[in-house]
């Protein structure tokens, strides 16, 4: 395998995804990445020098809204969902120490 | 006839003539749905009250007149990544176990402003990361040609409910296939639209670039009525694109003459099923027997197209998928200790493995200094692939293709190797990374008595030549029922 | 100690003065109760897509072009991506590889002379919603209202080297963004946010000295603080031999000290990359035009052309377009009622003093050119003298009256029955026999006696003017 995932690295990517796995997953995970990892560097038998990145298939440019209001207050279908409210506000667990 | 063997179109057309009543339709669905959802699971949620109220608002418009179109009255099912306002779209995911969006999807709108009666939401893989339906949250869905089989995915609710009659047809999605390869395992008709067709709002993404939304059918003939209600320019969704025509029926017309048809030679080596192969070049001599000229020629590329789609798809679902966390809807965690370890603990818990590696992967791949290397030179991929594409088209009309290697695999065979099963995709995922349309049809059963599709792909925008190849196509091999779900 | 120096670079998000959000058409509303401006978009409800508003764009394109910008023609939107919970997708949707706007300046000038600041880019993105913390059950409580408002971050190049020069740029980009009305820019409510990145070296080296980003910086005096604060702290720990550490520090302004952001949950890896659900926009040659075309005066311009046109001092010139709310106001009263000069005392003198003892802006102004005019219009009438106009301009100043009705409605104006007021004068001669033998022996002075004694007779409401012409015919 030419790749070889660090646990540093699962424990990095595990902050920037916000994910906690398990030592199992953590194992699992590093096997996955690097397997992975080495199928996708096949991309570096292309020659892609010159090529610009497609990220949009079609040249579609400028969609734009006019600066009008249309919403109205709609906030009780916007908390129905949430798991904990608190004064017509998302409640999440405090946020400076 | 019975009412469940009817396709959409000639439902419509009874129950406009008042020969079958809205209610009857969707009675009958639901009667199907009971007896055959303790065999398959094809839905996450149900809705018979809401049918059944649906059915009789919707055979008072059409009394009046209101309601004339093709999909009036017809009981449809719709992916449960498409948001329904007021009915619960859980994407077969924990994490949104118990999410009842405030609003519908563009294309859900459409159906139900086009009168279709929305029965219920299918099961798929969770987030439409997958290929057999058994990542869902919520159980796999059975295949009902066999139950020991998968339906294939992402979109395998939707497809394992038409082809078991649950509904007349349905909605899926598809981002590397996820419609095209699990109607082929399941016997019926899958469309994925050129990107930018159908709205995308109200999608819960996966793959932005590539994600679109696509009628489930028995026949070409209900896939074209769907997309026609379905389709259109919504400012809604800046990628959506406003196209000159938005009417598909009319492509269908049982003439091939002239039509160039290409198959990639390449995509009938190694990996290849025979019997796929066999079913595949066999549906190509009735399109040439019918007039059409059938070229093999060389695609470009081919191998490229997976490692590029799970760089992009990843790459986007990493970020897509990092809105749930436990504050605005869905799953949180019952403990936990601050704000991060919520975070964690309530994505780690409500997420399953899958998704867990493609956020891992798209996470990594877009991390400082491995973005050049992996996400750019994908994307420059892309550039190139779809440039092998615009060459093709420049001599054929329509491409000729498998749908998957194989025939629908054994339940619990496809996970424990996730790079083997990503490999399934190798026909359909460069038809998302170009834009492009395809259409899968049912062309035969291998000796398992498993359905075959064959693929038609257009180039953008020329839905209506795939539309036309396949409806000629389905003139001489016409949709078979499935066995086992005929009442 | 050694000599050093401080190399400062500004980070300044500027809220846009559009109706509605960036990405939806939620109202940008300052004041509504929490989440009542908001929807599936600003919420980032799964399924939601943004659709960029062209205001923001047009308003970004008129900074550009008012700060020298190159106007980029193909711009993008990025995706940057990090965990907060007032930012409701999880990512911002902002501008990393092709922003609108590059490689400008402004010009400053301080006590230090004149000098040319860089602007490194300007790009579009949206706004967070707000946190507020709840003292009572240990949590947070999060708003959407501010959630996809629009920004632009103007990133300046490190080109500035004192607190004066940082407030001078502030200042300077602040009344070019307040001219073209793409933002009031008011730091104590958030609508013009600074962010200063700063670091130290010794005078004549070369390289630049590891910077810190400091950030919670609500007025220019706090930004003033929190330089020299940071400063001293740089060069405190270089002197000790200690490196300072790249780092976000966020400025308490009781205690005079930042303090360091850092977690180690905060990875400060953003993975930006283009955002799928938006399209690029390309700025024609003619957008650019029209939008050019439609640029407003800006300040030195107004300046210049206040001088040629209007008979009043430079001090007072400055002052007057110190603030576009003052110099709207201005030539909008004399649109009404002419008077260049006495519409530009009553700006530099009353309002002046009234904004000052109630601790106010310029752009707190509220009352109307019309009431102003009409104002001085009963002083020209002789309606009123100038010692009630100056009281009736505290009322219209506190609450925008009408000047006309309200000297109706209080019995103000003056009394111009010529008859009664020599009844009035007369009595005073008569009342004041001490005075007027005064007068006659020649100090002239008396006068002035008389005349307060008619005024107070006359409760005020006389003109000065009749009652000096009144008592020099009948002394």
């Amino acid at each position: 395998m030419a790749n070889i995932i660090s646990d540093e690295t699962i424990e990095y990517v595990g902050i920037l995804a916000k994910l906690e796995l398990s030592p199992e997953e953590k194992e699992a995970a590093r096997k996955d990445m690097a397997e992975m990892l080495d199928y996708i560097d096949m991309l570096n038998n292309l020659d892609t020098s010159g090529v610009e990145p497609m990220s949009h298939i079609f040249p579609v440019n400028n969609v734009f809204r006019e600066d009008v209001v249309e919403n109205g207050d709609s906030r009780e279908e916007i908390l129905a969902n949430a798991p904990a409210v608190k004064d017509g506000s998302f409640k999440v667990p405090k946020t400076v120490e | 006839m019975s009412i469940l063997s009817m396709t959409a179109v000639e439902l419509s057309k009874k129950i406009k003539e008042k020969e079958i009543s809205v209610k009857e339709a969707v009675q009958a669905s639901l009667d199907q749905i009971e007896a055959g959802e303790k065999k398959y699971n094809c839905y996450v949620t149900v809705d018979p009250e809401g049918a059944l109220a649906q059915a009789e608002a919707i055979q008072k418009k059409i009394d009046d007149g209101e309601l004339t179109g093709p999909l009036a009255g017809v009981p449809m099912a719709v992916k449960d990544n498409i948001c329904t306002k007021g009915l619960k779209t859980t994407c077969s995911s924990k994490i949104l176990y118990n999410f009842v969006p405030p609003y519908d999807a563009e294309a859900a709108d459409h159906l139900k402003k086009a009168g279709a009666v929305i029965l219920g939401k299918t099961n798929m893989d969770e987030f439409a990361m997958g290929s057999t339906t058994e990542t869902s949250a919520f159980g796999a869905t059975k295949n009902p040609w066999n139950t020991e089989h998968v339906p294939g995915g992402s979109s395998g609710g939707s497809c394992s409910a038409v082809a078991a009659n649950e509904c007349f047809a349905a909605l899926g999605s598809d981002t590397g296939g996820s419609i095209r390869q699990p109607s082929s395992f399941c016997g019926v008709t899958g469309l994925k639209p050129t990107y930018g067709t159908v709205s995308r709002y109200g999608l819960i993404a996966y793959g932005s670039s590539l994600d679109q939304i696509g009628p489930v059918a028995k026949d070409v003939a209900d896939c074209a009525a769907i997309l026609d209600v379905i389709a259109g320019h919504d400012r809604k969704d800046s990628t959506s694109v406003a196209r000159e025509t938005y009417d598909f029926v009319s492509a269908l017309q049982d003439d091939v003459k002239g039509m160039k048809i290409g198959i990639p030679a390449g995509y009938f080596g190694e990996g290849l099923d025979p019997e796929v192969k066999a079913a595949v070049l066999a549906a190509a001599d009735v399109l040439k027997a019918k007039g059409a000229e059938v070229e093999m020629f060389d695609l470009g590329l081919i191998e490229y197209a997976i490692p590029a789609y799970y760089v992009i798809a990843s790459a986007e679902a990493s970020s897509n998928l990092a809105r749930f966390d436990g504050v605005k809807y869905g799953y949180r965690t019952e403990e936990y200790e601050g704000l991060h370890n919520m975070y964690k603990k309530t994505r780690s818990e409500g997420f399953g493995p899958e998704v867990k590696r493609r956020i891992m992967l798209g996470s990594f791949v877009l991390s400082s200094g491995y973005y050049d290397a992996y996400y750019l030179k994908a994307l420059r991929t892309k550039a190139l692939i779809k440039q092998e594409f615009d060459r093709a088209f420049e001599r054929f009309d329509v491409i000729l293709a498998p749908a998957a290697p194989t025939t629908a695999p054994k339940l619990g065979e496809s996970l424990a190797n996730p790079l083997q099963m990503y490999l399934g995709d190798i026909y359909t995922i460069s038809v998302n990374l170009a834009g492009l349309p395809g259409i899968s049809v049912p062309c035969g059963t291998d000796a398992k008595g498993l359905p075959i599709g064959v693929q038609m792909i257009g180039n953008c925008f020329e839905e209506k030549k795939i539309l036309r190849a396949a409806y000629s196509f389905q003139k001489e091999h016409p949709f078979a029922a499935c066995p086992g779900a005929v009442l | 100690m050694k000599n050093y120096e401080t190399v400062i670079g500004l980070e300044v998000h500027v809220e846009l003065a559009t109706k509605t959000k960036i990405f939806c058409s939620c109202s940008t509303a300052f004041g509504g109760a929490p989440n009542t401006h908001t929807c599936p978009v600003c919420t980032g409800m799964p399924g939601s897509l943004p659709v960029l508003n062209r205001q923001v764009v047009e308003y970004a394109m008129a900074v550009g072009l008012a700060t020298n910008c190159d106007i980029t023609r193909y711009g993008k939107f990025d995706r940057k991506n990090y965990f907060y919970p007032d930012n409701p997708q999880n990512y911002q949707i902002s501008q990393l590889y092709l922003p609108i706007c590059r490689n400008g300046h402004v010009d400053i000038e301080t006590s230090a002379g004149k000098k040319s600041i860089g602007i490194h880019e300007i790009h579009m993105e949206e706004d967070a919603g707000k946190l507020i913390h709840d003292e009572w059950e240990d949590c947070s409580l999060v708003d959407y209202n501010r959630s996809g408002v629009p920004l632009i971050e103007i990133v300046s190049e490190p080109d500035m080297r004192s607190a004066d020069e940082v407030i001078a740029y502030l200042e300077k980009l602040r009344l070019i963004i307040q001219y073209l009305g793409a933002s009031d820019c008011k730091l104590q409510e958030g609508s013009m946010r600074a962010d200063v990145n700063l670091s130290v070296r010794e005078v004549g080296a070369e390289k630049f000295g590891t910077r810190t980003e400091m950030k919670n910086l609500n007025s220019f005096k706090a930004i003033a603080r929190a330089i020299e604060g940071e400063k001293a702290r740089q060069i405190e720990l270089i002197e000790e031999g200690k490196a300072v550490i790249q780092e976000t520090r966020r400025w308490d302004d009781n205690k005079e000290y930042s303090y360091a952001m850092r977690s180690k949950e905060d990875a400060q890896d953003y993975r930006y990359f283009p955002e799928p659900d938006l399209v690029p926009v390309v700025i024609s040659e003619e957008w650019l035009e029209e939008v050019r075309s439609r640029q407003p005066e800006l300040r030195d311009e107004k300046m210049a052309r206040y001088r040629r046109e209007y008979d009043i001092p430079d001090y007072d010139i400055e002052i007057l377009t110190g603030s576009k709310h003052m110099a709207d106001l201005f030539e909008e009263t004399i649109a009404i009622c002419g008077k260049p000069k006495e519409v530009s005392n009553w700006l530099m003198v009353e309002t002046m003093r009234l904004l000052k003892e109630k601790n106010q802006e310029p752009e707190d102004i509220s009352f109307s050119p019309e009431h102003l005019a009409a104002l001085i219009g009963l002083i020209g009438d002789g309606k009123i003298n100038r010692t009630t106009a100056k009281e009736v301009f505290e009322v219209i100043f506190a609450e925008d009256v009408d000047p006309v009705a309200y000297v109706e409605e209080k019995g103000l104006g003056m009394v111009s029955d010529d008859g009664a007021l020599r009844e009035v004068v007369e009595n005073v001669i008569r009342d004041n026999p001490q005075s007027v033998e005064d007068y006659h022996a020649g100090k002239k002075k008396a006068i002035g006696f008389l005349v307060g004694q008619t005024m107070k007779a006359m409760h005020g409401k006389a003109d000065p003017a009749k009652i000096n012409k009144l008592l020099a015919e009948l002394l």
